[in-house]
């Protein structure tokens, strides 16, 4: 979706899918020059610490590749989980929704001052 | 031989529950208020055939054996229903304690030429119908806490209401301590609405709660982490001086949250976040 990768996570991730999915994301993002990345894991019920610091490592990944990081639909559970492990995934945005989501990532694309020169290429 | 014993106090099973409703009826402390006679009696004959077969020159010592559960299971029932009907648990224990005279008489009609086998028997009929009495207790007591527990369950879901206060706004007043059971009540329920209404900020009030210590800021900080991760804010209002003071005093750091004193000043901050403007309009008169 232009400068943003969209990722929904459609089943329960195990450890291996997960570190899968790490890479090829980060691959993504250097390939396509991404600005932002929205991971979508409403569909996600069971969440361990493995899986959290996965989501962590992605955004922290990111940012330093200069590109943003949004989760968007985290279940209650999952939420409840997370708190509950310690892992409060700090420098993660967060969203209630995909639609939520792209919009906060477009309004932080726009306060980018250097983002004019930087994405225009394509 | 005490198997002997046994089977004469089983063969003398009529006399002993005459002899038991008698000194029910002769008890003082017992009233007989609540059930019919002929109730009692079916209950007391039921118990007394229970006990005298499930009782055995093994299981007289030892009360966790498995073939007392009949026994154990029916005492139970038994203190289950009574309570229900309202005896106290004296009077119910009372109610076993005389079956204890009753075995002990037949006991003693039993064994009458041999004094220190008697006594020895004597002690264990009487351990063992105390046993009974102390087993109907704790189920009274068990009952009762269940109960308890059950009420404040009832209570921690009834004190977190969720309520919708403009379109994307939500607040929940919490009203008495949050302890930890409480904070996953008060967390679930608030997570939940803010899925099923699509909010965006999500108000904490606190002025119901007497007092705030690091326990309770902790969870408090907790709910604000998990609202956050679900992609909504979460506003903290409500401070009261007192609550200001102690969490300054403990050294909490609450500066990572945005507090408000009022659930007005949350009401306006969530407006100016969601660009709402409210004006007063002139009406016109006519």
């Amino acid at each position: 979706m232009g400068e943003f990768l969209l990722v929904t996570i459609q089943v329960d991730l195990y450890d291996r899918l997960a570190l899968t999915l790490e890479e090829d994301l980060i691959q993504m993002v250097y390939k396509n020059a991404s600005k932002g990345v929205l991971i979508d894991i409403s569909a996600l019920s069971i969440v361990d610490s493995f899986m959290g610091r996965i989501i962590g490592n992605i955004a922290g990944m990111s940012s330093i590749m200069d590109a943003e990081t949004v989760v968007v639909g985290m279940q209650p559970a999952v939420a409840i989980t997370l708190i509950e492990l310690g892992l409060p995934l700090a420098g993660v945005h967060t969203a209630l929704n995909v639609e939520r989501g792209m919009a906060l990532l477009e309004s932080r694309m726009s306060a980018r001052p250097d983002d004019t020169s930087d994405g225009d290429d394509d | 031989m005490e198997q002997n014993i046994i089977d004469g106090l089983k063969s003398k099973k009529d006399q002993i529950l005459k002899q038991w409703l008698e000194d029910q009826s002769s008890a003082s402390e017992y009233s007989n208020n609540f059930n019919t006679h002929e109730e009692l009696e079916s209950q007391s004959s039921e118990l007394v055939d229970i006990l005298l077969n499930s009782i055995n020159e093994n299981n007289l010592k030892d009360y966790s054996s498995s073939d007392l559960e009949p026994l154990t299971d029916y005492v139970s029932s038994l203190t289950i229903s009574r309570a229900r009907q309202g005896f106290s648990p004296r009077e119910t224990a009372t109610y076993i304690f005389t079956l204890k005279d009753a075995l002990l008489k037949a006991l003693n009609d039993l064994i009458s030429n041999d004094p220190s086998q008697l006594y020895q028997l004597t002690i264990l009929i009487s351990k063992f119908v105390d046993n009974i009495g102390i087993l109907s207790f704790e189920t009274f007591i068990t009952g009762r806490e269940d109960v308890i527990s059950q009420q404040s369950d009832e209570m921690a879901e009834l004190s977190t209401p969720v309520i919708r206060v403009w379109n994307g706004i939500l607040a929940m007043p919490i009203i008495g301590t949050l302890d930890s059971a409480r904070t996953q009540v008060v967390m679930e329920n608030l997570l939940q609405g803010i899925v099923d209404t699509g909010s965006s900020i999500a108000i904490l009030d606190i002025s119901g709660v007497p007092a705030v210590d690091s326990l309770v800021a902790q969870h408090l900080i907790k709910t604000v982490n998990a609202t956050r991760l679900m992609g909504a804010e979460c506003i903290i209002s409500g401070i009261r001086p007192e609550i200001a003071q102690t969490v300054v005093h403990l050294g909490i750091d609450l500066s990572q949250m945005i507090t408000k004193a009022t659930l007005e000043s949350a009401l306006k901050y969530a407006f100016n976040t969601l660009q709402l403007e409210v004006k007063r309009v002139e009406k016109k008169s006519n």
